[in-house]
């Protein structure tokens, strides 16, 4: 697992393609990748919703008979070491993968939008002090930031997303300040001041819609990570504790049976892979749909 | 309402001695120095001048809106009884659109390309009349109505990037007068625009400043666009004012050699000049003492007036009731 955050200026889009947001959707809706991606999504969000009714077993019922049963139509993905069925685990733990996306890329989003805008069209020293603030939060390593955050707040799976969100700030708040100084200076907003607009109001309801699209789609790459973050917490045992149905906790817990019964290493190791790629693909969907110089 | 209370009571806009500064490296420059300048209520004045003359900043001075670094540093700025220097930028932001309003060179480009045009004339009405969404909505679809907007309901569901710039004009014409401010300042409103669209935009301007009583400040270097639209013209050179007087005896009888230069160099149908005539030199810094045209003065080098280049001619009446600054229009 690799812990670089993905640079920003890389994916810092003009915001050309905003308003046609009819066009977007249609060019979506014609690109394979994006099917592929937001297929995989959308099953992921409805294994979610509707998982006591798609599972076969109590994902969390112990039954030491059945203990380490290779897949077969009984147990779709095998069971475990006690004997829990690994298929209602993995689908249980598509709730867990949705809450950490959902956790950490908003608490990443909200904090980091927010410093973000407020340096990009702030004074000039609260620009100073929030992106020097943001260095330092940069100057550490991503894994060691987050377990210095684990470290005040204790290990469990809500402080490895809060740990994850964290960590995600500076990415966030890079990116929108950079957008925000290419838009602030645009006639229109000029027009929105000289229409005697409050500070907030030309924040919120004019240089924020203009830089959503770059935003959408560095999320789209910023999520996967953070969610492969929670997971390897969840690996090294500061994240979701046992018995949670979590994919990086069940991978940790066998580890020990990999040459034993592989399935049951192969199975969350998989799910981790395949919804990691949903986004990561919906993402590149994204931005060669928004990005004006792709097209 | 009428629109010809000129210069005779108290008028609605009244600049004295404007002076906004930018700081370089090389000391500040004075982008407006000086600036005498006065707007009665419901009149349309011209400020015409070159390039770099300093009517845009003169234009953002009167709204607050000059950018850091630069900043007003002397002068006064009266808008009926309210000095506009003197107020806290939250009361400044309460009189933007709401009594002065204005509208940009890029037509496009002043509009939010992301929503909808009607919503951003509907805006206006939600967060300064408290209206609804549906009546703010309606009263957005009237204006558009109103400025020449075909099919305004339909219209009103586009994007900027939709619609044409001599439309995007009109939208912004509509955005700028919902509120039915007192003053309306048009920054070069037609330049980024086809000439043919030009005359219509202008008549739109001219026609709905009247009907709402509202004075126009039409910031423009065309000449042609104020013989064909303003009750009285200001001519800028170097930051400050060299000329007022009403339009028609401006252009019957120019005093200062620069504004004489400028209309010498409008070409004329049926006349056939190998080349169009031209003031030459360009713009002297307001630094120095002295007229600042004086290096350029065709009238000072025929009439040998010395004190041009050292003394500062004031402002003197024309005998129309305008204003000339020069020694020979005064000699």
């Amino acid at each position: 697992m690799s812990f670089t955050t993905a640079e920003p200026s890389l994916l810092a889009l003009p915001a050309a393609a905003a308003g046609s947001r009819r066009a977007t959707l249609h060019a979506l809706l014609h690109n394979r990748t994006a099917w592929i991606g937001g297929g995989v999504l959308l099953l992921i969000i409805f294994a979610a919703a509707f998982a006591p009714w798609i599972v076969p077993y109590d994902p969390y019922r112990v039954d030491p008979i059945v203990r380490l049963q290779p897949p077969s139509l009984a147990h779709l993905f095998g069971t475990d070491a006690l004997g829990r069925d690994i298929f209602s685990r993995i689908v249980y733990g598509t709730r867990l993968f949705l809450l950490i996306c959902a956790i950490a890329a908003s608490i990443a989003a909200s904090i980091g939008v927010t410093l973000g805008l407020l340096a990009g069209s702030g004074p000039a020293w609260l620009d100073m002090l929030i992106m020097r603030l943001i260095d330092v939060l940069l100057a550490f390593p991503y894994i060691l930031l987050v377990l210095a955050v684990i470290a005040i707040l204790g290990p469990s799976l809500w402080t490895a997303m809060v740990a994850v969100g964290i960590a995600g700030i500076p990415g966030y708040a890079r990116l929108v300040r950079a957008e925000v100084l290419s838009v602030r200076s645009l006639e229109y907003v000029e027009a929105m001041r000289a229409a005697g607009a409050g500070v907030w109001r030309i924040r919120l309801g004019t240089i924020l819609p203009n830089v959503v699209s770059p935003l959408i789609v560095y999320g789209t790459f910023a999520t996967p990570l953070a969610v492969l973050a929670a997971a390897a917490l969840s690996f090294l045992g500061l994240g979701a504790q046992p018995p949670a149905a979590e994919w990086g906790a069940m991978l940790v817990n066998a580890r020990t049976l990999m040459f034993t019964a592989w399935w049951t290493v192969a199975a969350p190791g998989m799910a981790i892979f395949v919804a990691i790629l949903s986004l990561n693909l919906l993402g590149n969907a994204l931005r060669d749909v928004l990005d004006p110089r792709s097209r | 309402m009428t629109c010809s209370t000129r210069g005779a009571a108290e008028p609605l806009l009244r600049i004295e001695a404007l002076r906004t500064e930018f700081p370089t490296n090389a000391g500040p420059v004075r982008a407006v120095d000086g600036l005498d300048l006065t707007i009665g209520s419901g009149e349309i004045l011209g400020l015409v001048g070159e390039s770099g003359c300093g009517k845009t900043v003169t234009a953002l001075s009167v709204l607050g809106l000059v950018d850091r670094p630069g900043r007003v540093t002397g002068g006064a700025i009266r808008f009926g009884e309210t000095d506009l220097l003197a107020l806290p930028p939250a009361r400044m932001a309460a009189i933007r659109g709401e009594r002065i309003a204005m509208i940009f060179q890029q037509p496009r480009g002043s509009l939010n390309p992301v929503m909808r045009i009607g919503s951003q004339i509907a805006e206006q009405f939600i967060r300064r009349r408290a209206l609804g969404r549906a009546e703010a909505w309606a009263r957005a679809v009237a204006l558009l109505r109103a400025v020449g907007i075909p099919a305004p309901e339909s219209g009103a569901r586009a994007y900027p990037h939709e619609i044409s710039g001599g439309q995007a004009q009109r939208v912004m014409i509509a955005i700028a007068l919902a509120l039915e401010p007192q003053l309306l300042i048009a920054d070069e409103p037609t330049t980024a625009l086809d000439v043919t669209v030009q005359a219509q935009v202008l008549a739109l301007l001219r026609e709905r400043c009247r009907t709402l009583g509202t004075a126009l400040m039409l910031v423009t270097h065309d000449l042609g666009v104020v013989a064909q639209l303003a009750d009285r013209v200001t001519v800028m050179y170097a930051g400050h004012a060299v000329e007022t007087a009403p339009v028609a005896s401006l252009f019957a009888r120019p005093m200062h050699p620069y504004t004489q230069g400028l209309l010498a160099a409008i070409p004329r149908p049926g006349e056939n000049r190998e080349r169009l005539a031209e003031i030459p030199g360009s713009v002297a810094l307001a630094t120095q003492t002295g007229c600042r045209f004086a290096a350029r003065c065709a009238e000072r080098t025929r009439l040998h007036l010395d004190r041009c280049e050292n003394e500062m001619p004031p402002l003197v009446p024309r005998p129309d009731g305008g204003m000339v600054r020069c020694w020979a229009a005064q000699s």
